[in-house]
């Protein structure tokens, strides 16, 4: 078919490739250049090194353990909450996927206030056992694991439970009218329909799991994994071995990618839902009260780290000592953050950054929404896929590239020195938002009848009044989604500005830290409660959106 | 000459949409584009309004072409086949959408959304929100909105096709009016015969992007161009049979040794085989005889007025007639004897 040239698509496209791909070339360059010209010399090293086997083995079977425990939490839950009606249902089944709240850097602190050898757990242990040593430590794979199913569960749960939505009761019916048992239609029938939803899941806990930093860089201790491993090596000034590792770890994300792909298989066509009768199956009362019960505890336990981040944050600076439970509490941490300038300091940046990186994000995911597709230009396929394409790569890896990238002043080459100045971190930002944008953007763009905008052509309104008076207007649910999903994550940003800040631009997260390094556990926990608040907001919007969409 | 399609041709890929139609349309005569689906119809409406453009041929309107103007320049309005009515506007603001492309204002802009409105007996609904409206109604906010701006050329795409079928004779009826009321000249596509015979002064029958026959449904009816047009405008059955000769208007055609009188069409030529497209009426059922088509009645489909009788003819063809509703019944003997019209002979186009 032929397709019309579109200048503004190429202009994308190279812009995009500025963005995206350039500093990843830079950075594979960078791996093979020595002081002396071309090198194999760092990639040698690399293999002969067994810490770092050590650390890219311990990226890959941490994330394929954290695929399987995922799923044995998530799965269970999402029949539990979508199969059977107890009182409390629909309360309980959305206070369940309350994780997702937790930005992961605010998830790890919380886990931290909670189970570690100071938290909540091990005074509790103390005080009974009136012993003063911590119970037990919380650190290595371990620890990295549990933080791990907890936050990321959720994507089990939340894929599974919108694929049991939408799947179609007459085929279970359909299964059981043909004399089929439950087991066997069970394994023959539901889960073969869920299977895309479970690769989906699979993929998303991968790729998340294998970009983790926050987890293993607070609770790893002695045990490194590729993202930590980089993050070590170049402070301890080896860039060129930081950039092989960062070549490693996204050869290790693209294959993993690649492999989980292949599992999908031809997508399943779930039937029409048409007719369709309640998917609910009705239980005994006691089997209800329990089930109820069940589901209480179970949020309960899962709620516990949101509920410590909020007791915490009233905690006085310096007065939780040895009690059980802190003995005095007070809002002055709030107030320190709004009226002290050091505190507030981090917030103003990291809100100023993150919304600049959303409003461009959203520019660029706009344009590509209209190129791709209502102009459909011929580079459409590589627009997309080059918007989606930080969202595979780990941030570690973007962070090292972007560093690499802006150290030099080359314009020509396409390269300025942004180091040291305000403007890397919002860039880094931008780039991390763009698979967020773009994915909402384009999927709102797909929704949208393109008979309005002919419509609004008919009726002779311009481009731009076209734009700005039916497009964007009917694209706002959709724009929503994105740009708060987008925001927060700028806003919660660690993996990225751990690398790339300076005082002057230090973000929240990174404030976090240092409160933690300092002791001021309330102060750090009301920056965890802070960005929480935003993520729920944000969450909130989401869920709204689907359920307008229907 | 208000509007002309001159050979228009719009390729896809290796598939010619629309393949050098031209049409030709008076000021105030509603034009049906009528056909199956793929046959380029809708492809057409959308060269005219600009949202496609043809790779050769050209658009006139009052003699100007306007094949390199937008659609935003064409002043054609448009009903579009989901409406296309803007949710997050009100009536009166989807109304008054295209009046604000031409500057008009302030209390003239709320006049002629209440003028439009009025047009489509809406009175007062200007701020309804759309999805408070019916199907019907909001066909007709669709309409107010595409004549409020007063274009040149109205367009409705398939403007029946999302209504209940309890409706659409009422809403015909009711477009229509509107129409010749208003006085503007109007391209709609269908692919429902009934629809296009109710509404189109003209119809245009395209068939793989080919204009098939172009003129009023009478001369469709009474004269079709090919057995396609036969066939697709009423019921028409198919009957082989060999050309015995050749008159003026007329040819005699033999089918099973019965020679049948036929109306003819273009290249037909004595000795050669000949295609034959029966009317439902074309043949009156009556005792067997000789130079009869003589068969029997294998089924009945009844419809009310009357009934359409399946007929297996000895040796031959399968003839759809119609008659009185309890004048036949299945099994019974009977004898086709032409009526004299609604039998047309065809060339048999070479394979």
């Amino acid at each position: 078919m032929k397709r019309p040239r579109s200048a503004w698509g190429v202009l994308l496209l190279l812009l995009l490739l500025w963005l995206v791909v350039y500093p990843l070339v830079l950075v594979l360059i960078d791996s093979f250049r020595g002081p002396q010209g071309w090198t194999g010399d760092f990639f040698r090293q690399f293999v002969e090194r067994p810490n770092e086997w050590k650390a890219l083995w311990g990226s890959i079977w941490i994330s394929g353990a954290t695929v399987v425990l995922c799923a044995l939490i998530g799965i269970p839950l999402a029949f539990l909450f979508s199969r059977y009606e107890f009182p409390g249902r629909r309360l309980l089944g959305g206070l369940v996927a309350l994780p997702v709240v937790l930005p992961p850097l605010v998830g790890v602190i919380a886990f931290l206030f909670l189970f570690g050898e100071t938290g909540f757990a091990a005074r509790l242990v103390q005080a009974i056992t009136r012993s003063t040593d911590p119970p037990w430590r919380l650190q290595g794979a371990g620890a990295i694991l549990l933080v791990h199913a907890y936050s990321m569960y959720v994507y089990f749960y939340l894929f599974v439970r919108a694929a049991l939505a939408g799947l179609d009761p007459s085929l279970l019916e359909a299964a059981a009218a043909l004399g089929a048992s439950k087991r066997r239609t069970l394994f023959k029938v539901t889960l073969p329909l869920l299977r895309p939803a479970l690769v989906g899941a699979g993929i998303l806990t991968f790729m998340t799991s294998l970009a983790s930093f926050s987890a293993p860089y607070i609770f790893g201790g002695g045990f490194r994994v590729m993202t930590t491993q980089i993050v070590a090596t170049r402070l301890n000034g080896d860039v060129a071995m930081a950039m092989v590792e960062t070549v490693a770890l996204t050869l290790v994300a693209l294959g993993g990618l690649w492999l989980l792909r292949r599992s999908e298989g031809r997508d399943v066509i779930g039937g029409s839902r048409k007719g369709a009768g309640p998917v609910l199956v009705a239980v005994a009362p006691r089997t209800r009260r329990l089930m109820t019960l069940l589901a209480t505890a179970l949020t309960l336990l899962l709620l516990l780290p949101h509920f410590t981040l909020v007791l915490l944050s009233f905690v006085p600076v310096g007065t939780w000592t040895t009690e059980p439970v802190p003995p005095s509490y007070t809002v002055g941490n709030y107030l320190a953050l709004f009226s002290e300038p050091e505190r507030f300091r981090p917030l103003f940046n990291s809100f100023w950054m993150a919304t600049l990186a959303m409003v461009a994000a959203m520019a660029v995911a706009v344009a590509a929404g209209h190129l791709i597709v209502r102009k459909r230009v011929r580079v459409r396929g590589a627009i997309e896929w080059l918007l989606s394409l930080p969202w595979v790569v780990p941030g570690t890896v973007f962070a090292i590239a972007l560093a690499t990238m802006f150290a030099v002043r080359a314009p020509l080459a396409g390269r300025v020195v942004l180091i040291g100045t305000i403007w890397l971190l919002p860039l880094a930002y931008l780039i991390r938002n763009l698979p967020i944008a773009g994915r909402a953007v384009l999927a709102g763009y797909r929704q949208l009848d393109p008979s309005m905008e002919e419509a609004a052509a008919t009726l002779g309104a311009g481009r731009w009044r076209t734009l700005r008076r039916i497009t964007l207007p009917l694209l706002k649910p959709a724009l929503a989604a994105g740009a708060t999903l987008a925001f927060a994550t700028g806003l919660g940003d660690f993996v990225t500005s751990i690398m790339l800040y300076t005082y002057d631009t230090r973000p929240i997260s990174l404030e976090i830290l240092s409160s933690l390094r300092s002791a001021d556990i309330g102060v750090a926990a009301a920056y965890g409660v802070f960005l929480m608040v935003i993520s729920a907001i944000v969450f909130a919007i989401g869920s709204d959106r689907r359920a307008a969409t229907g | 000459m208000f509007l002309e399609l001159r050979n228009l041709t719009k390729q896809f890929g290796l598939q010619r949409a629309v393949d050098h139609v031209s049409l030709t349309i008076q000021r105030g005569e509603i034009l049906a584009l009528l056909g199956p689906s793929g046959s380029g119809k809708t492809t057409t409406l959308r060269l005219l309004a600009g949202f496609e453009v043809p790779d050769q041929g050209q658009v006139l309107v009052e003699g100007e072409d306007v094949i390199r103007l937008a659609p935003v320049h064409r002043r054609f309005g448009m009903v579009f086949q989901h409406y296309a009515l803007f949710p997050h506007l009100d009536v009166g603001e989807n109304v008054a959408f295209g009046l604000e492309s031409l500057g008009v204002k302030g209390a003239r802009l709320g006049g002629r959304v209440a003028a439009a409105l009025a047009l489509v007996d809406l009175a007062g609904f200007e701020r309804r929100r759309i999805g408070q409206l019916s199907g019907g109604q909001q066909q007709r906010v669709a309409l107010a909105r595409a004549l409020a701006p007063e274009p040149r050329v109205l367009l409705l795409d398939e403007p029946l096709s999302n209504l209940d079928p309890s409706l659409r004779e009422r809403t015909r009826r009711e477009i229509r009016d509107l129409i010749h009321r208003v006085g503007i000249t109007t391209v709609l596509v269908t692919h429902e015969q009934e629809e296009a015979f109710d509404l189109g002064d003209r119809i245009a029958l395209l068939r793989d992007g080919r204009l098939e026959q172009f003129g009023t449904p009478d001369e469709l009816y009474d004269q079709p161009a090919t057995p396609f047009v036969a066939g697709f405008i009423g019921r028409a059955t198919p009957i082989d049979g060999r050309v015995a000769s050749v008159e003026a208007e007329t040819v005699v055609v033999d089918v099973g040794g019965v020679q049948l009188r036929a109306q003819a069409r273009n290249g037909v030529v004595a000795g050669q085989p000949a295609l034959l497209m029966s009317r439902p009426e074309a043949f009156v059922a009556d005792r067997p005889g000789p130079d009869r088509l003589n068969g029997a009645v294998v089924s009945r489909r009844f419809v009310g007025a009357s009934a359409f009788f399946t007929v297996q003819v000895d040796r031959g063809p399968t003839i759809e007639v119609a008659a009185p509703p309890r004048s036949l019944s299945v099994g019974a003997k009977v004898g086709l004897v032409p009526s004299g019209r609604g039998l047309h002979a065809f060339p048999v186009e070479p394979k």
